[in-house]
């Protein structure tokens, strides 16, 4: 028996750290890596509440929330390593030729 | 037991959470990511979703964090350097993530009540296994929605593709 606000609240952690490291870190591909973890912890939220709700709704969403992340890490990946091609770097700061 | 279970795999994924901001090499990130998925794959088959934790082991910590850990390997990249703009975003980053984490855990603590309690092994509607339930609404009520993530993920390939090739 644990509480549904226990689940709640690791996923608010989880969400907090990943919000955290896309703010902090500078490497694009870490960025990337904590957009993952902030999707991983709205699945938890997600699977939690149809847990609690009894509907099977919030695990079919977690489904297709899956096969989208799937698709945007095929993508995501693939233009990091375009931008890798052109620029020689990984470092957001240096990636700055919309802000100049 | 189940009280047991969820504080040591939730203290794993916090863990692995922490590892993951900590740590300056990607690779170190990208391997902290795994162990945050697979605590979470346990937590998700305590909450009944079955299904849901083996595609979470397939395809998050099988399928996309292998992509990942091809790319930084592809791409040799290093430890990252410390820049004016990383103390910026730890002025302004910390703060927020904190005031988004008390924010979220005030309203969640607060309706804790009518929230409920998590039975390990609890079954949904109809009495049905978990697997057995989430077929039957992915391909009856929802045929339409998954046969478009296949077409989604045709021209994700495709885009893929296209965008890592070598310019001629």
């Amino acid at each position: 028996m644990v509480p549904i606000a226990y689940y709640l609240v690791l996923a608010a952690v989880l969400f907090s750290i990943g919000i955290g490291a896309f703010l902090i870190k500078r490497n694009v591909i870490t960025i990337f890596i904590s957009i993952e973890l902030m999707l991983n912890a709205v699945n938890l939220t997600f699977v939690a509440f149809a847990h609690r709700w009894h509907q099977i709704g919030g695990q079919i969403f977690v489904f297709f929330v899956m096969v989208v992340a799937a698709a945007e890490a095929a993508v995501g990946l693939a233009i990091i390593i375009a931008i890798f091609r052109t620029r020689r770097t990984l470092n957001v700061d240096e990636i700055d030729l919309m802000n100049s | 037991m189940q009280l047991a279970l969820f504080l040591i795999f939730g203290a794993l994924a916090v863990a692995g959470a922490l590892n993951l901001l900590f740590q300056r090499h990607p690779i170190n990130s990208a391997l902290s990511l795994v162990v945050v998925m697979m605590s979470l794959a346990v937590l998700y088959w305590s909450l009944g979703a079955e299904f849901l934790a083996a595609a979470q082991v397939i395809v998050y910590s099988g399928a996309i964090m292998v992509l990942f850990v091809f790319v930084i390997m592809l791409l040799n990249a290093g430890e990252e350097e410390r820049t004016s703009g990383s103390r910026a975003a730890y002025n302004v980053g910390i703060p927020g993530a904190v005031a988004i984490f008390c924010v979220l855990a005030f309203v969640f603590l607060s309706e804790g009540s009518a929230l409920g309690t998590a039975n390990v092994g609890g079954r949904l509607a109809n009495g049905l296994d978990n697997i057995a339930e989430v077929s039957s609404v992915l391909f009856t009520k929802l045929l339409l929605p998954f046969e478009v993530t296949s077409i989604l993920i045709l021209v994700a390939i495709v885009g893929a593709v296209v965008l890592a090739r070598k310019e001629q």
